[in-house]
This record gives structure tokens, sequence and C-alpha cells, in this order.
């Protein structure tokens, strides 16, 4: 089947199989390798993109379901060197370990910081509940959380 | 994991919907959020000559007020139930089940007619919409009918739907003046599915006794299942702490309880009847 995706910003015409799931054509055609398989069974998160502004888990989603949409994945986030303040969170704070998750952990988290700006740390772990760290390393994912969404009201350290 | 090769429909209409699936003759199944049904072709646990996708099919998806209450599309997601400030107000029971189910990510896509059509047993939405007598306009059959809830959930996976129905509406009727409400759930720490879950809605008159109560339990059982028991005890008693925990061991009555990795049949016996506490508690705290 013939699809036209929007993909962090450019119109991609593919012929997918029905049965082609929406990560495996971002990573596979598209060649976008940042968006990452860690359970592929919708538990664990590190798949999360950006489907016309939702966050969605791409291994839980055919690509033909996308057919008209706007993807977002983790290249899309950063504009030119400028990371994006999620992203920058993550590195100050050392919000990544092995780093496996974070794409779906920064994903996700945008999301999350656009529908409340301002949460409270239990309102981010309920955010991420649906984003495993292998790492476990969920304190700094918060920590960045938080600071992400400092910096996204404008509020400086 | 990829699923068996399968055929893909996405019809502009439910009519176009109902067709193709009669097509297939039981061998195609209806794609609402994909919630469930995508992992389950991935696990090759369903392999479907076709899939019929119902994401194309304008206004199926959406809130709106009604004289009595709400109707609201199959496809509506749980994200919209939870965020809908008619839901809040008219149902605040509904949104509130449903910011508890799964995560951001499957509340973003999982939609409501999914989930009662695939009536898991363990699945949040049906013990709320159990608890308000909701009913569910289904098409695809000789005839349009209207299944009410407590007839909707009819055994593991296996709701009231025939072969090549689609649900194309919920509704919902509001709540009444002085309804306190509440949804209690053991949650899966991985699925974040209820172990068992317990929705409540209660209503006193200005004295303190109970006039109209619902309580329905998810998870317990094999499906879905309103405590009729708890509801007759209740209905007409002062309410107390007394009378709620004597309501709530009744909850238990008539549920042939499962059991698994998650949790023995003693155990979910025993949080059916705890988690009823807490439901008719809470309930009672909100009424005003």
């Amino acid at each position: 089947m013939k699809i036209t995706v929007t993909i962090n910003g450019s119109a991609c015409t593919d012929d997918v199989e029905p049965r082609t799931l929406l990560v495996d054509y971002i990573r596979e055609v598209r060649g976008l390798t940042g968006t990452h398989i860690g359970c592929d069974t919708s538990q664990c998160g590190a798949c999360t993109v950006l489907a016309d502004g939702l966050a969605v888990k791409s291994c839980t989603m055919f690509a033909v379901q996308a057919d008209g949409a706007t993807i977002q994945t983790i290249e899309g986030v950063a504009t030119d060197e400028t990371l994006h303040p999620v992203q920058e969170a993550f590195w100050l704070e050392h919000g990544l370990q092995c780093g496996y998750c974070t794409p779906g952990m920064v994903m996700t988290l945008m999301q999350v910081l656009e529908r409340n700006p301002n949460p409270t740390e239990a309102d981010v772990r309920r955010g991420i509940a649906g984003n495993l760290c292998r790492c476990t390393g969920y304190q700094n994912i918060v920590a960045s959380a938080m600071r992400a969404a400092e910096t996204m009201r404008g509020e400086t350290r | 994991m990829i699923p068996a090769a399968f055929e893909y429909h996405a019809p502009k209409t439910l009519r176009q919907a109902v067709s193709t699936l009669r097509k297939y003759d039981g061998e195609a199944r209806v794609l609402a959020g994909g919630m469930s049904l995508v992992p389950m072709m991935k696990l090759r646990l369903a392999n479907l000559a076709a899939v019929v996708d119902l994401g194309r099919i304008d206004g199926i998806s959406g809130i709106d007020e009604t004289a009595g209450g709400l109707a609201i599309g199959p496809m509506t997601t749980h994200y919209a139930i939870e965020s809908s400030e008619a839901v809040q107000r008219l149902a605040p029971i509904l949104a509130e089940t449903a910011a508890l189910i799964g995560d951001v990510q499957v509340r973003n896509r999982g939609t409501i007619g999914g989930s009662v059509a695939h009536a898991d047993p363990a699945a949040d939405l049906p013990a709320a919409l159990l608890a308000l007598e909701a009913t569910f306009r289904i098409a695809g059959g000789a005839r349009q009918r209207t299944v009410r809830a407590d007839k909707m959930f009819v055994d593991a996976y296996t709701s009231a739907l025939d072969e090549g129905e689609i649900i194309t509406a919920v509704r919902v009727p509001a709540i009444a003046p002085r309804t306190g409400w509440s949804y209690q759930k053991l949650a899966n720490r991985a699925s974040r599915f209820a172990v068992v879950g317990v929705a409540a809605l209660l209503i006193t008159d200005t004295e303190g006794t109970c006039t109209r109560v619902r309580v329905a339990v998810t998870g317990a059982g094999p499906a879905p299942i309103r405590a009729r028991a708890t509801e007759h005890y209740l209905a007409g008693k002062q309410v107390t702490s007394e009378s709620i925990a004597k309501a709530a061991v009744r909850a238990t009555n008539g549920i042939e309880f499962l059991g698994d990795v998650h949790g023995s049949p003693e155990y979910r016996e025993h949080l059916t009847a705890e988690l009823t506490k807490r439901a008719l508690t809470q309930a009672s705290e909100r009424i005003g």
C-alpha cells in the first residue's frame, strides 16, 4: 500500500505492507534509528513518537494507520544545533545512563509537559508510566523533566 | 515481531465497514485504537484475513451532550474522555476511570468502543459503564439495536456483539444531584490493567439514607459484573462505615474468581470486598 507520511517536516511516500509496523517503517524504510525497539510488546515505550502531536508507541501501530499523519521522531526534536529543553535537561541532569530508553522518554515528556507545564514529581512519574528504564535511572529522568519544565516556563536556575 | 499478512481496509463510512466485515465472514476484525488487537496480531494470537480500520470514518469520535447525558463516539480515545469537561461534569467517574487506564501513550490511542468490544476481563471502563448504566448502540446486524451495559459483557473477551456488528455510540446517563462516585483499583504494576477494580455510584437523601447505589466489579471474574447483592443490601439503609462494610463483603457473591500469576482467586475475592468498601466510602464522602 502506498502511504504518505510527513516525518520531521519531510513528506515521504512509500509502499508498505499492511502488516508493517510504524516503528519498522520509521527505522527500516526511513532509516531513522533514533526511535528504538525495546520490548516490541507495547510495554517499554522506547519506540514512542509523536503522531499528529500525540505520543504513541510506534510498535503498536501499523504504518498504514499513519497514512496522512505528521510524525515527529527524536531526530526532529532539536533545531539545528540547539537542543530542545527536554534534551538539554537530560544532558544537564544526567537523565540517561545507557541511553536506550531516552528517545522514548524525551518524546513522552514533550507530551506530558505540553499538557501540564507545571507538573509535580508525581505527575511526571505518572506521565512516564509507559516508559521503562532498565538502568532504573528514574530519579535523574524525573529531575530532568522538572528542570525542562522550569526552562519551558521561562524560569532559570 | 511482525503479524501474519492480512488485507487492510480503511472504509470511509460505517456502512462500508459493516459490509466489508460481512464479506470476510468472521475472518476479519475491526481495528479501533489497536491497543489490544495489534499486540494480539504481533503475538499471532489473532491471525486475521483482514482488518477493518475505523480510523478513517468521520463523525464516530467525539463527545456530545444530549438531553439525558452524553453520547460518546466509539472511536473516542481514553485521553479525550479523561480530559473532557463534559464528561468530568456529567459522568465524572468515567473521566476518573479513563485516566487510570494504561499509560499516556495507550490513552492517546485506545478507544471506548474498542475497550468495550474487546471485553478484556480486566479492562477498567466496563466497570464505570456498568455503574453508570450506559447503553450501546450497535449496527451491522439485521437491525440497529441497543444493548444495556449489564447485557454487554458476556464472558472473557466476549461481548454481546454478534459477528459483523459494530458499536456506533456509547450513551451515558448524566449522574443525578447528590451522587458520589469512586473507581478503586489495584493495578497490575506492569500493564496497569485492573487485578480487581470497583466502580461505585451512590446517592443519599439529606438524612444520609441510600436512595440509589450502583456497584460494578472488573478483573475479578471472567466478565465485569454488577455487584447486585451489595446494591440490594445498601439500598434504603443509612450509609455508615458499618453498612458499607457489610455491603462490601457481598460484592463477592456470584463471582467465579480468576486465578493467575497476578493473584489467586482468594486474593481477588479479598480485593473485591476491600476495594468495594473503599469505593463506597469515597463515594459517600463525595456526595454534595
